[in-house]
């Protein structure tokens, strides 16, 4: 007969990081199954691609650290960081953007900097930026909504353009993004972007065929897609509510003052909300328990100011999409947070 | 003319900061040495000499100026660790002469072998025995620092060092080392 | 105040941070009543079973004890007496496991039972209302009344209290899963409970009396509703539940909104809280007079086939109480001691149920697995959520885990109640309250630590000031001393002499007596007067003997041939000493004196071979004593000499006086008193102590003459105590010989050091280099006596000192 010692409390709550990671990767699906969809496949082999090499990296780099493999390989986490690189790549970018994208991303922002719970960028957005500023070409190979689309892309053919550049038939990445009428069409945002640029108005901006009758075809679901996945966490509790309602309504306020002032040069909230990451970054990135502030106070502070440097660089900067330029400065900015924002202990003043 | 506007707007500028200067160096005049006090502060006091020093503030002198901060046995890494920290240096391992073991230990008396010649009481750097001539010593164990050093002066070998007994006063969460008993 | 009343009134309570509501589990036994006991085989009673110190003994093993009778008694605040269970006998006072979560052991009383259950002579109180406070707080005591609610801290202490009270909190929160000991007691017995509550009213003279319980006792706040009904002072408060809400801090914010202060006690704020089963004891305590004896316990968990409430008598094995309640025979045994959120797993069953225990809890594999693998903190912040002192637990964690004391004092790591919510809700199944227990045990124990070197200093410096304060006054006195027998022996020539031959007189009987001694008392260590401290003595000897053989066995066994071979060594030492100074006289204009020392080197080597054929060994041995004491004499006084340039005639003194010795040692040398012969030689060491203390102070003065007289003599004991030693057969007299010529040899070289540069100065410092000759002369000779014996060890401890002189010499000269 043996004793089992153990220290108090004996008791616990069945929830396990693994299963909270499993949770948040059921929860992209809806966003997927959208992109799906609308941008046919190319998203869902990145996604795959990056799976395979995520894991592989992680195993090599566990073994090289001599970690339990099989309790920390399988934890959800790589496997999370993968899919959301996946999500936000361009569905016709080369092959080897999303290897090297999940391989600097595990490798390197997780593993290098001790593991899971030890990395301070959010693996797949620090990923990200380091595609977009190495490879501004192949990161800029965004694919038109499949409606929109001049030529045919089936699901052979999108494999033949990510790992050959062109389709079976020879079309290559440039002609795909042609439109009927002989333009080459990029995202909502960029399109908005270049037409300011260029000295139109938002109203006269909108009238493209990519933006269609409301907020960009196809977008606009995906982020509708993504936020009904946030709320299922959300009522789940896998997540706080207070870090997504505080980036939108921070998103919200800046694009509505922005709006109010002047109506010409600046789009209006929902263009913002159901454009590029917003709803992904709102719920799936800036969530991320690891690179975020942990106190209430805390989160309150990051997320709204992920939303306002979201619309500074969306409105200012050089970049389309900031979302995750703002996730990974707030990162940065999240230790101070913790720092400034810790809760006063019962009976201390 | 000019030159000498300059110089000698130069040398009064001089003259007010090296005043200036001269001022703050007697106005902040930092008393004693610091730095080996606060590396008294962080040694165990055990006054052990195992250093090669009479006691601990002559070994924080010491290391003050330039002696190896891994001399000190009973403070063990952790005392490295700490002088290494406030000194900026990188810690290093124990000295090798020392014995790596720094379990608390206490002086004890085998009180039946007690021959009373006060040998221990001289050597004592605390004044933790008591005792006369010919009288039985005994040690206050509250006291006692765990120095060893009054073991070699015993003529009789009478003083033992043991570790200081486990209570549940003193117990630390060691769950690894509960007596689990295995029944059959 | 009045708000809070009609807040309670509403029922309208404030909420505290965090908390958690995990599976209650309290069905398993809420719905039994409480269940009695047959007597069990034995009892074991520890001796101290709250916080604070152990009552005194009263009893001693074979004492036959009435139930109710005292086993301690207390006699100081913080003790609480134990009394015995039952009647019966005592069979042990020992150490046994104690209910702690070390499984270390403390004194317990076992008592076997006798079956007819005696109870000592009872006072039934009739109308506790007409005892006084401190009567009745003195029956708390006597009974042995702790706190039941866990902590275990001594009640009379705790209603004893000056403070001005606004809330007496009676606590039936019973926040932890499974427990519903105090939901049974409260459901059986609230007339008792309420006696109890009066009581305290009485004692403490509350402004309102509230009682906390959480909603999910329906029953039981029933019950106490019916009792309170007409009580206007009593409020029956029914909380929500959550867990911690019984903790003491949260019960108080959650009932008056206020927070208790960190490191602060409940009654700075007008507050007392009381448990509810330690009503019903004060309550038993004061009006049957029945001690604290037993107390319900509820044995639940669903590897038991009858989880019940149960009256336990204290100290009851833990085995038992699951026997009764059919725990099954398993291979591993997982028993909880209190409830699964802050209860400890126990090591043994053989444990027995305290003051304090009011759970056990035998779980089903399935119930709480002991699977779950730690794995990396996610900082997902669900345990800052769940905290209800609103504490970090994850940066706690990592400072924890990193030692970092400082910070953890930073957040707050003390104002941490263990409750556990933190690990219950980590996703990353982090024993997060296992980290801080251990980081507060090491800080604790830090702190100590901090606090004993404070001591360890100060009592370090008193010392060292108070040996300097002595040596001062010993100098002093020696001073004088001094002076005075200086100023006698200067004033005539012959009364001086006098003086100084009684002096070497003495000095010769005291060797004699040495001589004869020291054979004796080591042959025969048993037929002497102080035999116990002889034996204790000689066998320590034999212990270092016995270490030494060791040693000494890398070394051959001398005989003849190794004591010459010894005595050449001496020889080359000395050649090479004899280098060396010649190395030092080299910078000497004189260069007369280094033919000198060269011939004295050769004279050295031809003397030891002669010396080696000396028969009579004793009186050669003396005489080199002496003439090496002279020597040293002669050195020592040379600095002063070369100051006064006309110290010839002293000298010249001196010499008569030290052949004198010799002559006179020689012819005593047959005293035979071994008594005196030892006090003499104690006597002659701390003479020698003294010279060498006062040797600095001697140079700084031109005209020491007649000091150089007296340390003379001085060194002159020495000598022969250490000739006498080496004669001795004994290893340790040996050591110490070797150990003073090590001294001696050490000292000797500092004075040479000394004299170096002030011959270096004058150029006309013949003289003294003459004496420096007769002086290395001297140590051959000595050396060569040694070798002569027989005795290996000698010679070799004479070897290592002409060694260790060899070597200084060789140091100084490379000084110079």
């Amino acid at each position: 007969m043996a004793y089992w010692i153990a220290s108090s409390p004996h008791d616990h709550q069945q929830s396990k990081t693994s299963a909270l990671m499993r949770l948040v990767i059921y929860a992209t699906i809806p966003g997927i199954f959208a992109q799906w969809y609308f941008f046919g496949w190319g998203n869902l082999i990145h996604i795959s691609i990056a799976i395979t090499t995520a894991l592989v990296s992680e195993f090599f780099i566990l073994s090289l650290r001599e970690k339990n493999i099989r309790s920390q390989l399988f934890d959800g986490s790589a496997i999370l960081t993968a899919i959301l690189l996946g999500i936000s790549l361009p569905a016709l970018a080369p092959w080897w953007i999303s290897v090297l994208g999940s391989l600097f991303a595990i490798a390197i922002v997780k593993q290098l900097y001790g593991g899971l719970g030890h990395n301070v960028f959010n693996p797949a957005m620090a990923a990200y930026v380091m595609l977009l500023i190495s490879f501004p070409v192949q990161m800029t190979s965004w694919q038109p909504p499949l409606s929109l689309m001049a030529l045919e892309l089936d699901f052979y053919n999108t494999v033949s353009v990510i790992f050959t550049h062109y389709t079976q038939q020879g079309y290559s990445v440039e002609q795909l993004q042609m439109h009927v009428d002989g333009f080459t069409m990029a995202t909502p945002l960029d399109t908005l972007k270049t037409s300011i640029t260029l000295g139109k108005t938002v109203e006269e901006s909108l009238q493209t065929p990519v933006i269609g009758e409301h907020f960009g075809v196809g977008w606009q679901w995906i982020n509708a897609a993504f936020l009904a996945g946030g709320l299922l966490l959300i009522a789940k509790r896998a997540i706080s509510w207070i870090t997504p309602v505080t980036f939108l309504f921070t998103l919200f306020v800046c694009t509505f003052i922005a709006f109010l002032l002047s109506p010409d040069t600046n789009a209006s909230t929902m263009f913002h909300w159901l454009n590029g990451a917003t709803m992904l970054g709102a719920f799936f990135i800036l969530t991320d328990p690891v690179s975020g502030a942990t106190s209430t106070k805390g989160r309150i502070i990051f997320a709204a100011l992920a939303g306002f440097l979201v619309f500074v660089i969306r409105k200012f900067g050089g970049y389309p999409d900031a979302v995750a330029f703002s996730v990974l400065l707030c990162n940065m900015a999240a230790p101070l947070i913790d720092q400034y924002t810790r809760p006063r202990t019962y009976g201390h003043k | 003319m000019t030159a000498l506007i300059a110089i000698l707007i130069l040398g009064l500028i001089g003259l007010a900061f090296g005043a200036l200067l001269g001022y703050a160096s007697i106005k902040f005049k930092v008393e004693g040495d610091p730095l080996a006090q606060q590396i008294d502060e962080l040694l165990p006091q055990t006054q052990c000499g195992q250093c090669g020093y009479p006691g601990c503030k002559p070994y924080a002198e010491a290391v003050a100026n330039g002696e190896a901060i891994n001399k000190c046995a009973p403070g063990g890494d952790e005392t490295i660790k700490k002088i290494a920290d406030l000194m900026g240096v990188e810690p290093i391992a124990m000295d090798e002469s020392h014995e790596a073991d720094n379990t608390p230990k206490v002086a004890f008396i085998i009180e039946e072998d007690c021959i009373g010649c006060t040998k221990c009481i001289q050597a004592c750097p605390v004044d933790a025995i008591i005792g006369a001539t010919k009288q039985m010593h005994t040690i206050i164990t509250d006291e006692c620092t765990g120095c060893d050093l009054c073991v070699a002066p015993c003529p009789v070998d009478c003083i033992e060092m043991r570790p200081i007994e486990k209570t549940t006063r003193n117990w630390q969460w060691d769950l690894e080392s509960i007596p689990v008993t295995e029944v059959k | 105040m009045e708000s809070v009343i009609e807040r309670i009134e509403r029922g309208q309570f404030w909420p505290f941070h965090g908390g958690i509501n995990p599976p209650e589990m309290k069905f398993l036994t809420n719905e039994k009543p409480i269940r009695s006991l047959p007597l069990p085989e034995k009892l074991v009673i520890p001796v101290q079973q709250h916080i604070g110190e152990p009552g005194d003994l009263l009893v001693a093993v074979g004492d036959t004890v009435l139930k109710g009778q005292a086993l301690t008694k207390a006699s100081a605040p913080l003790m609480v007496p134990v009394h015995a269970p039952t009647s019966g006998k005592i069979t042990n006072i020992n150490l046994h496991v104690i209910a702690h979560p070390s499984g270390l052991s403390e004194l317990c009383v076992t008592l076997v039972p006798d079956g007819e259950d005696r109870w000592r002579k009872r006072h039934i109180t009739e109308n506790f209302h007409e005892l006084s406070k401190d009567t009745l707080i003195e029956k708390i005591a006597d009974a042995g009344i702790s706190g039941m609610g866990g902590a275990g801290f001594p009640t009379h202490v705790k209603v004893n209290t000056q403070a001005q009270i606004n809330y007496l909190i009676i606590n039936a929160a019973e926040c932890e899963p499974y427990i519903t000991a105090d939901d049974l007691l409260v459901r059986e017995n609230a007339g008792t409970i309420l006696d109890g509550i009066n009581i305290l009213d009485k004692v403490l003279e509350p402004a309102f009396i509230l009682i906390g319980i959480e909603d999910n006792k329906p029953l039981a706040i029933e019950a106490l509703r019916r009792q309170t009904q007409d009580i206007d002072k009593i409020k029956v408060c029914v909380l929500p539940t959550k867990y911690p809400m019984g903790g003491e801090k949260q019960l108080i914010q959650a009932l008056t909104g206020q927070e208790v202060a960190s490191g602060v006690l409940p009654s700075a704020l007008g507050i007392v809280m009381q448990n509810i089963a330690t009503c019903f004891a004060i309550a038993e305590a004061v009006i049957s007079d029945t001690p604290l004896i037993k107390r319900v316990i509820t044995v639940s968990g669903q590897a038991l086939s009858k989880p019940q409430n149960v009256w336990a008598l204290l100290g009851t094995p833990v085995s038992f109480l699951l026997k009764q309640c059919g725990y099954p025979e398993q291979t591993k045994k997982h028993i909880i001691m209190g409830g699964p959120m802050m209860g400890f797993s126990l090591a043994s069953d053989e444990i027995p149920v305290v003051k304090t225990t009011n759970c056990l809890l035998a779980p089903s594999e399935k119930e709480i697995p002991d699977d779950n693998i730690e794995v990396e903190c996610i900082r997902c912040g669900q345990c800052a959520d769940a905290c209800p002192a609103q504490l970090l637990p994850q940066e706690l964690q990592w400072s924890a885990k990193a030692q970092d004391y400082e910070q953890l004092n930073k957040l707050n790591l003390f104002d941490c109640i263990e409750c556990g919510a933190c690990a219950y809700v980590c996703p990353s199944h982090i024993p997060l309250v296992h980290y801080y227990r251990v980081a507060k045990a090491e800080i604790r124990e830090q702190k100590l630590l901090d606090i004993k070197a404070e001591k360890a200093k100060q009592r370090f410096e008193a010392r060292k000031a108070r040996l300097e304060r002595d040596k001062r006054i010993r100098e002093e006195k020696h001073k004088k001393a001094a002076e005075a027998r200086k100023a006698r022996m200067n004033s005539g020539t012959k009364e001086a002499n006098k003086e100084k031959s009684a002096v070497a007189a003495a000095l010769a009987r005291v060797q004699a007596k040495k001589q004869q001694k020291a054979p004796d008392d080591d042959n025969q260590p048993n037929d002497n007067d102080k035999s116990p401290v002889a034996a204790a003595i000689a066998r320590a000897k034999a212990k270092k003997a016995a270490k030494q053989n060791t040693t000494s066995k890398q070394k051959p066994i001398a005989d003849d041939d190794k004591s010459t071979r010894v005595a050449a060594a001496v020889a080359k030492a000395k050649a090479k000493k004899a280098q060396a100074s010649a190395h030092t006289k080299d910078d000497t204009p004189d260069s007369y004196t280094d033919n000198t020392q060269k011939a004295d080197s050769v004279d050295t080597t031809e003397q030891s071979p002669k010396s080696t054929q000396a028969e009579n060994d004793k009186k050669a041995r003396v005489a080199a004593a002496v003439a090496k004491a002279k020597a040293k004499k002669a050195q020592a006084s040379t600095p002063t000499q070369d100051d006064e340039p006309d110290s010839n005639s002293k000298d010249n003194t001196q010499e008569t006086a030290s052949v004198d010795t010799t002559e006179q040692s020689s012819t005593s040398s047959q005293a035979e008193n071994d008594k005196k012969a030892r006090i003499a030689a104690a006597v002659a060491k701390a003479k020698a102590k003294k010279a060498q203390a006062s040797a600095p102070t001697q140079d700084d003065e031109p005209d020491s003459n007649s000091k150089d007289n007296t340390q003379k003599s001085e060194s002159v004991d020495t000598a022969e105590q250490s000739s006498t030693s080496s004669q001795a057969e004994n290893d340790k007299k040996a050591r110490i010989a070797a150990a003073v010529a090590k001294a001696k040899a050490k000292a000797k070289a500092k004075k040479a050091q000394a004299s170096a540069p002030t011959q270096d100065d004058e150029p006309d410092s013949t003289s003294k280099d003459n004496t420096q000759e007769t002086e290395s002369v001297d140590t051959t000779e000595q050396t060569s006596v040694s070798v002569e014996t027989d005795n290996d060890k000698k010679a070799r401890i004479a070897a290592a000192v002409a060694k260790a002189k060899a070597k200084k010499q060789q140091k100084n000269s490379k000084a110079n």
